[in-house]
């Protein structure tokens, strides 16, 4: 499963963090971060609660950048 | 300007102000040194504070933790103007690239806006009621006023326009449509009320499939942008590696040597090594640079898919063509009418009347070329003879109009000819009368795009078809298309995309055009699969990397120049920000340089590049 969700957060680099730490967590497959659309792009692993993740995915791009919002 | 912009922008002035006067005015030194960390504090608690978060959490070697380090230090070093001026400057930086990326995010946004927001549905007792697009089902009647958005693909059933489907094909110029004609969701209705039956939901409809588009293209990353992203996570570490060294390292050495110990100037130089250690200009001057490309294409009708594709685009050499519906407009036409005896006009004449009932693409072509109105009254015993033609009388005369079988069977002598295309044979009172030759017409501005493409260094150019030897020939001569390879069923033409391929190097590649239909294969096969005519077609969308809204071959000459554009601006931009990075760092630890110069290289570097990376948006 593939969900599109809006982001929000200053900086291009911080973004980049922001991908790394959402790909590191736990049930998802890939992330991707697109600065310019202030947008989030992840494919969960299968078999997931959605809502569960997110809430980790936000928790850790919280961690390296405390400005960020992701709206889910 | 947002309201955070403006907040960091009233605190840059107020911050300024108070420097300036701590600088200018004859103060007490401890009313100054009030007066400056009051500036500092101002303009930098954000960062200080992040900072200091950003440690907590055991993140440090953020630009934040960066900057706090410098301005910091160069305080407790007693410089205290360029601590508040080197935190002011990179606030300033910071603020002006805000700026710049929503303006050009709110630039795509306008263009972009193609989205419906209603659709206006007529109720049963005759009013109108605006409904949201998504709950219009299939097969509904829909009101689209003048001014207004068509939101649903459907057809015309009452009223007549004009619609500026500009938003979508970047075309100008208006397409009348009329009852029967189908419409295009996005379009903008510009003269006359109409009324439209839908034949999708708005979910499959062409304005959601391009918008979907839209937002995920960019998720597909370049291989630059790759490049920076990993290269900003070891450039910080090691700029600040290198900084700690300087500050230790040199003063010990000068200690074991002249038992002097003078830490100051070594640690001031390693502060101006934090100053440039943010590599935010790479950063965002590359998907900013990709992302004005994309919206630079997509507001001349040429949606591209993620910016890996611009890149690839730019390193295209070879360029297949499917031909039907590409280089050709794939709708038939007469071309040639050779009769034997009687006027042109005549044989046309005969031939629309014998082929009055049929629907076959051949019989309404020469329809339309006959021109006249067409009397039932002397038209009798038609005879439609399956897969060869059709018989019928015809003022009294038997006239056969058909293919070489139907004249076979009737066991008609005919003289033939070398006209290329479709041959239509006419006989009358079994006497050969004539021939109508029917091709497919050259897009207007097929050889130019051809020509054009060898001028922007595309090595080879060929045409695919499954259509005869002679016609393709016969357009591969027309457009000076270097190979042409024909009769080719459709899963040869992937063969044929494979051979092409292993002709290329790793840095040479192939891109694919054809109109998306029946090709997806060959689309996906090519290094870059650019469908064409995708207006309506959401197949096409689908399947291809970059859609070309209309047909017309000259938005791929668009398509490339744009993505050489871009792929040369982030190239300047990666060479001069790594340059003058290094420079300064050359300089700084040398002691040539102090927190001013880096601080400016730093801010300038950026400025610049985010400038460089809008110039994509623009191409002629």
């Amino acid at each position: 499963m593939t969900k599109i969700y809006n982001i929000e957060v200053d900086c291009a680099n911080c973004a980049n963090k922001m991908e790394e730490a959402a790909n590191k967590t736990e049930g998802v497959k890939s992330a991707v971060v697109n600065f310019m659309a202030l947008k989030l792009k992840i494919e969960f692993e299968d078999d997931v609660n959605e809502k569960n993740v997110m809430k980790k995915v936000l928790k850790n791009c919280k961690k390296v950048e405390d400005d960020c919002e992701i709206y889910f | 300007m947002t309201k955070k912009q403006k907040k960091i922008l009233i605190r840059i002035i107020f911050s300024t102000l108070v420097t300036a006067l701590t600088v200018i005015l004859p103060l007490n030194e401890y009313v100054r040194l009030a007066l400056f960390l009051s500036a500092y504090f101002l303009i930098g608690y954000d960062i200080l504070r992040k900072a200091f978060k950003g440690i907590v959490r055991g993140q440090a070697f953020d630009e934040n933790f960066l900057m706090a380090i410098a301005t910091v230090g160069a305080i407790i070093l007693g410089e205290f103007l360029e601590g508040v001026a080197v935190m002011l400057l990179y606030q300033t930086g910071e603020l002006f690239q805000s700026i710049a990326v929503g303006k050009s995010r709110r630039n795509i946004k306008e263009l972009m806006d193609i989205s419906p927001e209603y659709a206006n549905i007529e109720c049963n007792n005759g009013e109108i009621n605006q409904i949201a697009p998504e709950e219009v089902s299939i097969g509904s009647t829909i009101i689209v006023k003048v001014g207004e958005k068509i939101p649903i693909d459907g057809i015309v059933f009452e009223g007549e326009t004009s619609l500026d489907t500009s938003a979508l094909t970047g075309e100008s110029m208006p397409k009348d449509v009329f009852v029967g004609d189908e419409v295009v969701s996005g379009s903008i209705n510009t003269t006359g009320v109409i009324k439209i039956k839908t034949t999708k939901k708005y979910e499959d409809s062409t304005v959601a499939k391009i918008l979907e588009l839209i937002e995920n293209s960019g998720s597909k990353k370049s291989r630059s942008e790759k490049f920076i992203s990993k290269f900003a996570k070891y450039y910080t570490p090691i700029v600040c590696l290198s900084a700690l060294i300087i500050a230790v390292i040199p003063p010990l050495i000068v200690y074991l040597f002249s038992q002097n110990l003078t830490f100051a100037d070594w640690i001031y130089r390693a502060l101006t090594f934090l100053v440039i250690s943010c590599p935010c200009a790479l950063v965002i001057s590359i998907p900013l640079t990709f992302f004005s490309a994309i919206g630079g294409a997509g507001k001349s009708g040429v949606l591209v898919k993620g910016s890996n594709y611009i890149e690839t685009l730019s390193k295209a050499k070879y360029v297949v063509f499917d031909k039907t519906g590409t280089l050709t407009k794939g709708s038939f036409k007469v071309t040639d009418v050779i009769p034997i005896a009687l006027e042109k006009e005549e044989l046309l004449e005969y031939a629309a009347l014998a082929e009055m009932y049929s629907n076959h693409p051949i019989s309404i072509c020469i329809r339309k070329a006959s021109n006249i109105i067409l009397d039932a009254t002397r038209v009798t015993n038609v005879n439609d003879v399956s897969g060869k033609g059709i018989v019928a009388t015809i003022d009294g005369k038997t006239v056969a109009v058909g293919n070489l079988k139907l004249m076979d069977s009737l066991g008609i002598d005919f003289k033939d000819n070398d006209f290329i295309g479709t041959r239509v044979y006419v006989a009358i009172e079994g006497e050969f009368a004539g021939q109508i030759i029917i091709s497919d017409e050259v897009k207007p501005t097929s050889k130019i795009a051809v020509q054009e493409l060898s001028k922007l260094g595309i090595k080879k150019t060929c045409v695919l078809t499954g259509d005869s030897r002679a016609v393709a020939n016969k357009i591969g001569q027309e457009l000076i298309i270097d190979e042409v390879f024909a009769e080719l069923m459709p899963n040869d033409k992937v063969d044929v995309i494979e051979q092409l391929l292993g002709d290329l190097s790793t840095n040479e590649k192939l891109v694919y055009v054809g109109d998306g239909i029946n090709d997806a294969p060959v689309l996906a096969r090519a290094d870059v699969g650019v469908a064409m005519g995708a207006l309506g077609s959401d197949s096409a969308i689908e399947a291809a990397d970059i859609v070309l809204m209309d047909d017309d071959p000259l938005k791929l000459v668009k398509a490339i120049k744009i993505s050489k554009k871009s792929v040369r601006i982030v190239y300047q931009n990666i060479v001069f920000a790594l340059l003058i990075k290094f420079i300064c760092l050359v300089l700084g630890a040398l002691g040539l340089s102090n927190m001013w110069t880096a601080i400016f290289a730093d801010v300038g570097v950026m400025i610049i590049a985010v400038l460089n990376s809008i110039r994509a948006f623009k191409v002629k």
